[in-house]
């Protein structure tokens, strides 16, 4: 078995690969490696996973069923008759509603990762590669939405929408693309007149070509490494909503919307607030790590490996 | 029949007050097979020639036709597969995430060829890359090995004219003298055009057979390489090139 590993580590390591497939499973195997020895990034990860894995496991791991109400267990300390961090005012399991809330994170997680960072990489290197009046008229869009304060411009989406999980997901997508179009914007503008984008123009390529498969590649490392460190921000902002009321609506344990439920018992059952907030610092913290070192990992101005 | 016409070629940069000149009613022939050196000191307009033959330099005017074709403010598909560029930073002119597999089997995509994986194998042999470089990122090449690969995207299209910008000046000496040899055997196997632009007169000299000597966005005189090498210059300014060439090889 250890010849076979030998083999696989040598045949991702070779210097000559001898397919597409090696040569790129290679350059990923490469990143892993320098990932691997940024210990805190590992930690990051590892919360993550861990995270990730209790928001789908979550019915099977719940002690309770995290809706059901109990008021005559409500405000339970923590270890208390099998609720591992205690019950809320409604008698409601924490631990259980902490392991659904994961989902609800996760999946607002998801929603922004997908749809702000686009827009601002479609936004950014349109602007950066065009110039002229359409970076001007681009810009100053993007420099319309940076203008207000995140949450306030949020909370007035929300407003005008209707409080709810998924119109909190758009509301922060709408307010989170602009840094990303300024970042996309910025490296686009290092790279336009590089000798290689040049190269490719003299063999005829379009604009269209030289964007998505020249500038996009180049861009989209800065843009994963900045929304990995924004995700904190984003998890933040959706569960400040959901303290608002404006987010999340009850019953539904969402962390920031339970957080707000326990505010009013924070002095003598602490735990009720306490526990989704540790959660919240948790997944903010990993996804700031996991950032860190994504950083090291994808640093497109590698110049030796 | 010459491969480049160009005449009164002007290129600027900027406009009004703000406007310079690089190039300055510049002409010169550059017949079908020859092989053509433009040098002169750093800033004399050398590069900015090539570019706006390419297209890369944003203003120009004057007449400029290469192997019959009158280019306009586009440049057709064709001109690029007759025209081709070697940049003279190696480690600026390939994409730092593609390897060399992607990057000539996406040109060849680009003009349509349809046999990519023999093409390539050739291409990397023409330039004395063997196949074990083809999936390398340009980042676990030399700046040597990157300068072929360079050649072998420039080649890909199967150009008649290469116009090479400096193509060893950010190498160094013994790694130089393998490019030009390569250059010059590549020239011959595929009865290639050059114009080469280099502030070194022994790199010209020895790919070369008439250069072009530019002063301050002018060219000042046109001569032979066997008049180069016996001094005879009829310009100041050329002699005064030569003279301390010579004295600073030895």
């Amino acid at each position: 078995m250890t010849t076979n590993t030998h083999g696989l580590r040598d045949w991702l390591l070779s210097d000559e690969p001898t397919s597409r497939r090696q040569a790129s499973l290679s350059a990923w195997y490469k990143g892993w490696l320098t990932f691997r020895s940024n210990t805190l990034a590992m930690l990051g990860l590892g919360v993550l996973v861990v995270l990730i894995l209790a928001a789908i496991f979550a019915p099977l791991l719940a002690s309770h069923d995290p809706f059901a109400q109990d008021l005559g267990a409500r405000l339970l300390a923590p270890g208390v008759d099998g609720h591992l961090f205690g019950t809320d005012s409604l008698g409601r399991d924490i631990y259980s509603r902490i392991l659904y809330g994961a989902r609800i994170s996760i999946y607002i997680v998801l929603l922004v990762a997908m749809v702000a960072p686009l827009v601002g990489l479609i936004v950014g290197t349109v602007a950066g590669y065009a110039g002229g009046w359409v970076d001007v008229l681009l810009m100053r869009i993007t420099d319309i939405f940076l203008a207000f304060p995140r949450l306030i411009l949020a909370l007035a989406f929300v407003a005008a929408l209707g409080a709810g999980i998924e119109n909190a997901v758009l509301a922060i997508s709408l307010t989170a693309w602009p840094p990303y179009a300024r970042i996309a914007r910025a490296e686009t503008l290092t790279m336009r007149n590089s000798d290689f984008i040049h190269a490719i123009r003299l063999q005829g390529a379009g604009h269209t070509r030289i964007v998505t498969r020249h500038i996009w590649p180049l861009c989209i490392s800065s843009l994963v490494i900045r929304v990995t460190l924004d995700m904190a921000g984003i998890i933040l902002t959706a569960a400040g909503l959901g303290f608002l009321g404006l987010g999340a609506q009850p019953p539904s344990p969402e962390w920031g919307a339970m957080i707000s439920e326990g505010r009013k018992y924070i002095l003598d059952y602490w735990w009720v607030a306490t526990i989704p907030g540790l959660a919240i610092f948790a997944i903010s913290l990993a996804f700031n790590l996991l950032g860190d070192g994504l950083r090291d990992v994808l640093d497109p101005k590698e110049g030796t490996s | 029949m010459s491969a480049i016409t160009i005449r009164n070629l002007n290129v600027w940069f900027g406009a009004g007050a703000e406007r310079s000149d690089a190039v300055k009613d510049v002409s010169f022939d550059v017949a079908e097979g020859e092989s053509f050196g433009l040098v002169g000191e750093s800033g004399s307009g050398k590069s900015t020639i090539l570019r706006a033959i390419e297209g890369i330099a944003p203003n120009w005017s004057g007449h400029v036709s290469i192997a019959g074709e009158v280019l306009g403010k586009r440049r057709s598909r064709q001109f690029y597969r007759n025209v081709q560029m070697v940049f003279q930073d190696p480690y600026a002119s390939l994409h730092p995430r593609q390897t060399v597999d992607r990057v000539l089997s996406e040109v060849m995509g680009l003009h349509g060829f349809t046999d990519i994986d023999s093409r390539i194998g050739r291409l990397l042999d023409d330039v004395g890359l063997g196949s074990g470089f083809r999936f390398r990122y340009p980042h676990q090449l030399s700046g040597g090995q990157r300068q072929r690969v360079a050649i072998a995207r420039a080649l890909a299209p199967e150009p008649r004219i290469l116009l090479l910008d400096e193509p060893t000046s950010a190498l160094d000496v013994s790694v130089q003298a393998e490019i030009l040899n390569l250059l010059a055997d590549l020239r011959a196997e595929h009865n290639l055009t050059y114009v080469m632009v280099s502030h070194d007169l022994g790199v010209v000299g020895h790919l070369c057979e008439r250069i072009a000597v530019m002063k301050s966005a002018e060219i000042v005189e046109v001569l032979g390489v066997g008049e180069m090498r016996k001094l005879e210059a009829n310009d100041p300014y050329t002699r005064h090139l030569l003279e301390s060439s010579i004295h600073s090889v030895r």
